[in-house]
């Protein structure tokens, strides 16, 4: 990743915690918020593959761990969402994005993303954390996080374009 | 897959060490949090994004979009709880039986108007998403204005948590109703000991525990509940109102009630909170 690149997705990273969590949280009327970060990190793995997928991720996911309300082991959503950047980079793009593939993508990924956090919390012994009180609250979060994607997918792809154009390749 | 990317890798890369590497950081970090040297990070990432928080928190009021509670709705509500409680005060006023908890009302009334106590008012800015499964908030309030671990944070309703981290500029509250966070209580005019954990759930719904000391002391249903308080109100200063009783399941077998206490506080609608960073000279 060239360093304007990483400079602007950590950028994009930072904001989306602060969106996340001073913004997004208190707005939503469910406990259950939509993750930014996650469907940002997501967006990036799409865009630019996944080596970038899982770098965005750890950086993420670190800023998450460590942003005030966070209260959990640090490095669990840096692995978690090392893990859905690093699977968002492995789909098949295709020639040209559809916004189906990128849907289905931000909810695979946001589950495993979303599962591997709980899990994390499981195996740690984690206060709160039971896998009866973790089904739903991962359910509904892939809901929010897909529709949240489907805005963000594109906004990051025009960013990221924009930051590096790409050199045009005639055939 | 070349066909694929529009942008020719300049060197071959290898996703899959890289991911490994990352793992192995993530888990790395897991255990060096867990023997507790985690904290110095989180101080110096609350000190560069709290004030970021607070800031997004501020620039989202002027537009009326007062996340946690309207100054209207608040207002209103006060008027509400006012003629509320002149009602029950007349009522119970009438009812020789009951003018010790009248006593005890006035008390919990008073409370937090009562200048006993120091006190440094905070908003909250930053509030834990439930796929965390812990239940904090942040507050704009910081060791700057004297907020440090184990403070008690109280609500206009009633007591709120504890600060669990403290940053210059910003705090870390671990609210009543997470599933770790206990707080002895006393219950009802009886003064009878208990414990009270949360649910872990934010929402309306979201109730406490209550586990008493005494197993044959049943508390009715309606019963206030205030802090317990512990030696030099570390983390919780004592007589603060948590909640009423709204539930008792009694299991006559082992003589053990399941007691579900309704909190005063709506966590999901918290917005103003007062850190006590001075003690009680009473009590």
């Amino acid at each position: 990743m060239a360093a304007r690149r990483a400079a602007l997705v950590v950028g994009v990273l930072v904001a989306a915690v602060i969106v996340q969590v001073s913004v997004l949280a208190p707005l939503v009327p469910t406990a259950v918020v939509p993750d930014v970060v996650l469907v940002v990190v997501v967006a990036v793995g799409l865009c630019s593959g996944s080596t970038d997928g899982a770098w965005a991720g750890f950086v993420g996911g670190l800023l998450l761990d460590v942003a005030p309300p966070a209260d959990h082991l640090l490095g669990r959503w840096a692995l978690a969402m090392a893990i859905a950047g690093f699977l968002a980079g492995t789909v098949d793009r295709g020639s040209r994005p559809s916004w189906l593939s990128d849907a289905a993508t931000i909810g695979a990924t946001a589950f495993v993303g979303l599962s591997v956090f709980a899990l994390t919390g499981l195996l740690l012994g984690e206060p709160g954390v039971t896998l009866a009180a973790a089904l739903p609250v991962v359910g509904l979060a892939v809901v929010y996080d897909v529709v949240l994607g489907l805005a963000i997918v594109p906004a990051v792809r025009t960013l990221l374009a924009r930051a590096e154009p790409a050199p045009r390749v005639r055939w | 897959m070349a066909r694929t990317r529009t942008r020719p890798d300049p060197e071959p890369r290898r996703p899959r060490t890289v991911l490994l590497v990352l793992l192995l950081a993530a888990v790395a970090l897991i255990s060096i949090d867990l023997t507790g040297a985690g904290s110095p990070a989180r101080t110096v990432a609350g000190a560069a994004l709290g004030p970021l928080e607070s800031g997004a928190n501020r620039l989202l009021s002027p537009f009326g979009v007062d996340a946690f509670a309207t100054r209207d709705d608040l207002r209103d509500k006060n008027a509400q709880l006012e003629a509320e409680n002149a009602r029950l005060r007349g009522m119970v006023a009438s009812s020789d039986v009951d003018r010790t908890r009248l006593a005890e009302y006035d008390a919990l009334a008073s409370y937090a108007t009562s200048a006993d106590i120091e006190t440094v008012t905070a908003h909250v800015v930053g509030v834990g998403s439930a796929q965390t499964f812990r239940r904090t908030v942040t507050i704009d309030a910081g060791t700057t204005r004297g907020v440090r671990r184990d403070m008690t944070v109280i609500g206009p309703d009633g007591l709120v948590g504890r600060v669990i981290s403290a940053s210059p500029t910003n705090a870390v509250v671990l609210l009543l109703v997470d599933a770790d966070s206990v707080v002895g209580a006393r219950l009802g005019a009886e003064h009878e000991l208990g414990m009270l954990r949360g649910d872990g759930s934010l929402s309306g719904t979201g109730r406490l525990q209550l586990e008493a000391l005494d197993r044959t002391a049943v508390p009715k249903v309606g019963d206030t509940i205030v802090s317990w308080g512990s030696r030099d109100g570390v983390p919780y200063i004592a007589g603060v109102p948590i909640g009423r009783v709204e539930k008792v399941v009694e299991s006559p077998r082992d003589e053990t009630a399941a007691v579900t206490v309704a909190p005063y506080v709506d966590f999901s609608a918290l917005d103003t909170v007062a850190v006590v960073v001075g003690e009680r000279s009473g009590s």
